[in-house]
């Protein structure tokens, strides 16, 4: 008997790319059969739209619409919120050994964490649409161009794919899932909170605006509310791409070295 | 040690590996002929998991030689998975996916494509009862089942060497003894097969030959019957009801000069017969019968992989268990 892999495999980059779809697909295939997932990407962050804009906004000065305000900051701090998907993924595959059969198996192994955050984009991008939507029918409306729109889709994705890195080197590092439960999402909070997502940074007192000013995520938040109201972005489009940069220069080898030692 | 020759699918030669001062794996030497079933036979901790783990490329050792299908796992790793399948604690399995589409999914990352994983995951499915099941989530299905479809999945691209690690742990004896239909039926059709297993009983039923890892180390190989003669012939088994008597029963087993006998937690004394046999059973009858005992279900059985363990390392398999187990999903 003879294996059915005998034939030479094809190519190593075409075999990559074909792996790392069958990846993501099934990846992407658990996420919308587990409640829980879509509750936790989807429903939540929708519930901070309605909150932020018929609780709390009404006592938040800003100037405009709140509501043009609020969105922006919802979708960033969404991003940050939606990789704790990334990480418990990981460790959940590590914990039961899945991670392991798969590099048993003659596939690239690239295509384990490449998969994953694919997968995670590709949702992170669903659930900005789908805030955009809900933020649409509360009367938020882009006021640039379609250039400047796109532009805020193509940052609002990035940050979620940079955050996304952190997660995972963090899944892999605790390789638990209820390490992840308690550790995984903690670190978003101040980082989302103390920024300028639902509030003007200037509100804070002075010692918390120095952190909130020059943090990423208020730098891409604000870069997504200039993309969306048409103002200009001034320095924050460089700044928010080299935070992005920074985070991922650190974080990508630091995830494919977990995940090696994994 | 036995000199390999090409017929053996598995050659392993002084395989160390050590995670700080623990000695995983400490000079192990292996070699499974092809189309026969190697038992790794040992409790937590031995080793067993840590060789799986070398042999299917997952971690590589600190010294030594692992052969597989004729490739070496530390030079050709690649080769060595295009030609071997790994299951046992139902881990490949994905809950959210249906059994066909976990079946699908292995398909396509072992390069099958689209067509082939289909038909592929079809005969899997009937050749491992679970046809019916096939549209079912996998979350749904029982602990028997899923160690089914967690074989069925190591199958996909027809592996010419087969490691189950663990394939029964924590399954009720029923879904145990389908299991081991399913095993049996596996080998007869010519896979090489190496098992690891904590159930004696396992290795004896589905082994053709049998090592024991104890501490990193091969300590006994051989078949089933060898490993049975090293216990020394058959043993005097019998029951003590009554907690109080059971020192008495010893003293007076002891008093007929034999090898130690030895007492379990539930009244259950063993004595080695040697080369007596029968004598020795007659023996055993007088001596508690003066001391005014009443053993329960006396008789002279053949040794069973218990025994051999115990006269082994001086130790009851179960005893010395610790971290080495994966963590065991039971039900899937």
């Amino acid at each position: 008997m003879s294996a059915l892999t005998d034939m030479p495999s094809r190519n190593i980059v075409r075999d990559g790319v074909t792996d790392t779809l069958v990846m993501t697909k099934r990846n992407l295939l658990v996420w919308i059969r587990v409640p829980a997932y879509i509750m936790f990407t989807l429903v939540q962050p929708i519930m901070f739209v309605l909150l932020f804009r018929y609780v709390f906004g009404g006592a938040i000065p800003v100037s405009g619409h709140y509501v043009d305000y609020l969105v922006p900051g919802v979708i960033g701090q969404t991003m940050g919120f939606g990789s704790f998907g990334t990480a418990i993924a990981l460790a959940n595959e590590l914990q039961k050994g899945t991670i392991d059969r798969l590099k048993a198996m003659p596939m690239a192994r690239s295509a384990v964490l490449l998969g994953r955050l694919a997968a995670d984009t590709l949702r992170m991008t669903l659930v900005t649409l789908v805030l955009v939507g809900v933020g649409a029918a509360m009367g938020f409306r882009f006021h640039g161009g379609v250039l400047d729109a796109i532009l805020m889709f193509v940052y609002a994705v990035l940050l979620g794919l940079t955050i996304c890195t952190v997660s995972a080197f963090i899944g892999l590092s605790l390789k638990d899932e209820e390490a992840v439960q308690g550790f995984g999402l903690i670190w978003v909070f101040p980082l989302t909170f103390v920024s300028s997502a639902f509030v003007p940074v200037r509100s804070m007192p002075g010692w918390l605006q120095h952190f909130a000013v020059n943090q990423p995520f208020t730098q891409v938040i604000d870069c997504l509310r200039a993309f969306a109201s048409g103002d200009p972005v001034g320095n924050h489009w460089w700044v928010s791409l080299l935070w992005m940069a920074g985070i991922m220069a650190l974080f990508v080898p630091l995830a494919v070295r977990a995940y090696r030692r994994a | 040690m036995t000199a390999s020759n090409s017929d053996d699918a598995i050659v392993v030669e002084g395989l160390r590996k050590h995670y700080g001062d623990v000695h995983a794996l400490d000079g192990v030497d292996l070699h499974v002929p092809r189309g026969s079933v190697l038992g790794v036979l040992g409790p937590n901790g031995a080793g067993k998991t840590t060789a799986v783990k070398v042999l299917t490329t997952l971690i590589q050792p600190d010294a030594g030689r692992a052969i597989v299908n004729g490739i070496d796992v530390v030079k050709d790793p690649a080769g060595v998975r295009r030609s071997i399948g790994l299951a046992g604690q139902s881990a490949a399995i994905v809950e959210e996916l249906t059994g066909r589409e976990n079946l699908e999914f292995v398909g396509r990352l072992f390069h099958l494509g689209k067509a082939r994983s289909k038909a592929r995951a079809q005969d899997l499915l009937e050749q491992f009862g679970l046809t019916d099941a096939a549209e079912r989530r996998a979350k749904t299905y029982s602990g028997g089942m899923a160690r089914r479809l967690d074989l069925a999945a190591s199958l996909v691209a027809r592996p010419d060497v087969l490691f189950l690690d663990e394939p029964t742990t924590g399954l009720d004896p029923r879904a145990r003894n389908d299991m081991w239909g399913v095993i049996r039926e596996l080998v007869a059709g010519g896979t090489t097969l190496l098992l690891t297993t904590q159930y004696l009983e396992e290795a004896d039923e589905l082994a053709d030959n049998i090592v024991v890892f104890d501490r990193g180390k091969v300590i006994a190989e051989g078949t089933s019957d060898d490993l049975k003669d090293t216990v020394g012939g058959d043993v005097v088994e019998f029951t003590i009801d009554d907690a109080n008597d059971r020192e008495a029963a010893l003293a007076a087993v002891r008093s007929i000069d034999t090898t130690d006998p030895t007492l379990t937690d539930t009244g259950v004394i063993t004595v080695r017969a040697g080369d007596r046999g029968s004598d020795r059973l007659v023996e055993v009858v007088r001596a508690l019968d003066s001391a005014q005992l009443r053993p329960q279900g006396l008789g002279l059985r053949r040794p069973s992989l218990d025994d051999v363990f115990l006269a082994l390392t001086g130790h009851v398999a179960e005893e010395s268990a610790d971290s080495e187990t994966a963590t065991e999903r039971v039900g899937g």
